[in-house]
């Protein structure tokens, strides 16, 4: 008889289960149901790092200015408008005055002096400081040089202006400002629960939380879904049209591909690499491919006796062939890379070049003294444990052995491990990606500068340094891209990284999702995104 | 059986502190912290996050500050969540991972006695090598890939249940218990029969039976309970197992257990986290171990002696 229980209950839970799916009842309620990688490490925009984090984030706050779903530039955000001065480096941010946080409160100017003083104060912890070094002053304050907070330029003239002064001028700073690092939090909230520079307090949780974006936060179970409702107070709240964002953290991109297949989520956050080459041949209408501002390149260790030598880095690079690379193994649309900076960043076109040339790169290798009597010694590639890594490395391994003649072995470690070698300079060659933090070539090529934290070839060029220094201190567009030009072939020239390919986003994304816009660092402002069917 | 149970709740204390000790040793020693990111983070912001978290004091001084903590129950913040403490996380995952485990469990033992019983009943007939052969399955197949085919069948070809969740839709529960479940049906069944089979030769069955006791009586109420004593020693261990080692179903099915923030917290260097997750998983271990031989022993008194 309990036998005969159990299955009544199995078939009547089966029975139930027959209703609507998430999406389609979604479509109703205008709920968008978003697949979102991994657990956020919190919502406070001044301590989390990472991209889900700034998917939950864009939906609750909002910085002076906003991604633009149709353009690079930069559309008015909690700023309704701004004036830049002559040499660049004052600007003014007229704020709305219809600005307000969720709990009612006007959004003021003091909001933003008060909250870049939170990023800036050292003992927050903040990983992202450095977004707003741009400042006078900044660096200084949050490194302690000075206490005096009024010696960064940053000033509320009134209640709805704000003054920023730049250390030189920054073209690209108006993008910066739709980074989740230099948005607002509202202070009393903050200090209702912690101080200024308390980490842990439960001012992010749901109840407490209060800022200025056009949602709000509903619920947060951990691990489970977080839920973002419409803000009501939020000055375009009449724009906004979806209802409800549910953020599911679906780490197993295989659960997530298979609860988009199920009609449970609306967008996943990527997809696995293996099927990504089988949907694009049964033209799966879902399939997303935009592009992505990120370049997938190897570091060498510059600082190893074998890779010290210019024409050595160079035979590496020119015996790989991207084109092979990308239409056979990672097989997902991605684009070979011939410079560091993803090309048509922002306007930028990059000028360099990498040819496959595997005689030039025998050539190379021999005047490095390097031939069949000398062979070079065996090399090992450094990434983290990952299938899709290993397969490019694989890859890279066969090409060096053909075309050089080089043993090649690879090495797998564990994130944490990999990363912890990567920065003591324990490695030969080392897989890396880097992901543009704005729309700008500067984020790719201040990374290369010396003494740059994630450098981390040992490669020191002070004539890139000064270039790409100067071109950061002309307010002149077309020269200041010209500069970094020359900066990017000096790079290549001397090849301390070995550019492989760019990135792209591929992804699912329901026919039902309008306004989603291909972006190419990924922002979407849900205040543009609705649920219609065709 | 009182003074078993107190001695053996005693010799727990130094087992725990014995594995708190060494876990807090031994992730130190591996390389890279809770703070290295793929964007490095400059020196003053790494001392700055390091004073934060107490990780610039030397490591005796951090293990003396832990220690006494967890003595006073406070198992510290997570580094990974800032904000979050790990008692929290613990008590939000906790009961999750249980109902799954629970749920796991009644299947295993339903599927796993039932079957083990039948086989052993009726020995080399069909009714034995089917259900074994399927038990044999059950224990060779993972459960990655038992949750993912059950998933896809159920699913995506037959729509009948959702492909992920807990709680949130109707049925979802049902595939990951389902999935868990069934590697220690697989267990259980051959335990059973084996079990089953030893005491079914034995004289004192052979007696009920001359007294002229129903078959049913006869397998219930005698060879059951002295048949079913290698299953009840197997079900300490395995409920320890099934909740440390949900992690696998969790994922697959998107469950927000404590699993999940075991493993992760070990890819994250989440320190504290790693520490409360494993001081509280052993408690488990040790708790269950000793249930389970207080119900052997409750079954087969001669134990008592050895325990």
């Amino acid at each position: 008889m309990r036998y005969y229980s159990v299955f009544i209950v199995l078939f009547f839970l089966i029975g139930c289960s027959s209703s609507l799916s998430p999406v389609d009842d979604g479509l109703e309620k205008q709920i968008f149901h978003f697949g979102n990688g991994s657990e956020p490490q919190g919502i406070d925009p001044h301590i989390v790092t990472g991209v889900p984090e700034h998917h939950i984030l864009i939906s609750l706050c909002e910085g002076l200015t906003i991604p633009n779903p149709f353009d690079d530039e930069n559309l008015p955000g909690a700023a309704e408008s701004w004036t830049v001065s002559d040499d660049g480096k004052i600007y003014i941010f007229k704020l709305r005055k219809n600005g307000r946080w969720s709990n009612g409160d006007p959004v003021t100017a003091d909001d933003f002096v008060w909250s870049w003083q939170r990023i800036l104060t050292a003992s927050l912890g903040s990983q992202y400081p450095d977004m707003l070094y741009y400042l006078e002053g900044a660096q200084e304050y949050h490194t302690g040089e000075t206490n005096d907070f009024s010696t960064v330029g940053v000033k509320a003239i009134d209640s709805h202006t704000l003054e920023v002064k730049l250390k030189a001028p920054t073209p690209f700073f108006t993008g910066l400002l739709s980074h989740y690092s230099t948005w607002p939090v509202h202070k009393e909230t903050v200090l209702k629960h912690g101080s200024i520079d308390d980490r842990n307090g439960e001012w992010t949780r749901p109840g407490n939380f209060v800022c200025n974006g056009a949602f709000s936060l509903k619920s947060w179970e951990l691990n489970n879904k977080i839920v973002v409702e419409k803000n009501p107070m939020y000055w375009d709240a009449s724009t906004v049209q979806l209802n409800e964002i549910h953020y599911y953290p679906v780490s197993n991109v295989m659960t997530e591909d298979r609860m988009f297949r199920a009609g449970q989520l609306h967008v996943t956050s990527t997809l696995p690499s293996q099927k990504c080459p089988v949907y694009i041949e049964e033209g799966n209408p879902d399939l997303r491919i935009d592009p992505y501002m990120g370049t997938y390149f190897y570091r060498l260790n510059t600082t190893n006796p074998n890779l010290n030598d210019i024409r050595v880095r160079k035979a590496l690079a020119y015996s790989i062939d991207r084109k092979l690379l990308v239409e056979k193994v990672t097989k997902c649309g991605q684009i070979p890379a011939y410079s560091f900076t993803p090309p048509g960043s922002n306007g930028y076109e990059p000028t360099t070049s990498i040819p496959f040339d595997p005689a030039l790169a025998r050539e190379l290798l021999a005047e490095a003294g390097y031939d069949s009597e000398n062979l070079f010694p065996k090399l090992e590639i450094l990434f983290n444990t990952n299938e899709d890594h290993r397969k490019v490395a694989l890859a890279v391994q066969q090409m060096w052995q053909q075309n050089l003649g080089i043993e090649v072995e690879l090495v797998n470690q564990d994130w944490k491990v990999y990363l912890s070698r990567e920065m003591v300079g324990d490695f030969q060659v080392s897989r890396a990606g880097w992901i543009g933090d704005y729309e700008d070539p500067n984020t790719f090529l201040d990374l290369m500068r010396p003494n740059r934290g994630n450098n981390k070839t040992g490669w020191e060029n002070y004539e890139y340094d000064s270039l790409v220094a100067k071109a950061n201190s002309t307010n002149d567009q077309a020269l200041r891209y010209q500069l970094l030009d020359e900066a990017e072939k000096i790079l290549i020239e001397n090849m301390p990284i070995i550019p492989l390919y760019t990135y792209v986003r591929s992804y699912q994304l329901s026919p039902d999702v309008k306004g989603y816009n291909p972006h190419i660092l990924d922002h979407h402002h849900p205040k543009f995104i609705y649920l219609e069917r065709d | 059986m009182l003074n078993i149970l107190i001695r053996r709740l005693l010799l727990a204390i130094p087992v725990l502190l014995a594995v708190a000790s060494l876990t807090f040793f031994l992730i130190k020693l591996a390389p890279g912290g809770p703070f290295d990111a793929d964007k490095a983070v400059s020196p003053q912001v790494l001392k700055n996050l390091n004073e934060a978290y107490n990780l610039d004091a030397s490591e005796w001084e951090q293990y003396i500050d832990y220690m006494t903590g967890i003595l006073k129950g406070d198992f510290g913040p997570s580094f990974r969540f800032p904000g979050r403490s790990v008692s929290e996380m613990i008590a939000t995952g906790l009961p999750v991972t249980f109902e799954l485990a629970f749920y796991a469990i009644v299947i295993a033992l339903l599927i796993g006695v039932f079957s083990g019983v039948l086989a052993a009943l009726k020995r080399n007939t069909y009714l034995d090598f089917i259900p074994m052969a399927i038990a044999m399955i059950g224990i060779c197949v993972p459960t990655f890939l038992m949750g993912p085919l059950l998933v896809l069948i159920f699913g995506i070809n037959l729509e009948i249940l959702p492909v992920s969740g807990w709680g949130q839709l109707p049925g979802d529960k049902i595939l990951p218990s389902i999935t868990l479940g069934f590697a220690y049906a697989a267990y259980i069944a051959r335990l059973s029969r084996g079990g089953m089979l030893e005491v079914l030769n034995q004289d004192f069955i052979r007696t009920a039976r001359a007294k002229g006791l129903t078959e049913r009586n006869v397998v219930i109420k005698h060879a059951m309970q002295g048949g079913l004593i290698p299953v009840v020693s197997f079900l300490g261990p395995a409920i320890a197992g099934l909740l440390a080692g949900s992690f696998v179903v969790e994922t697959i099915f998107q469950i927000p257990g404590l699993g999940r923030f075991y493993v992760e917290a070990a890819f994250n260097r989440d320190y504290t986290m790693i520490l409360g997750t494993t001081i509280f998983f052993s408690a488990m271990i040790v708790l269950f171990n000793l249930l389970s031989d207080l119900a052997a022993m409750w079954l087969n008194p001669r134990s008592r002696d050895v325990l």
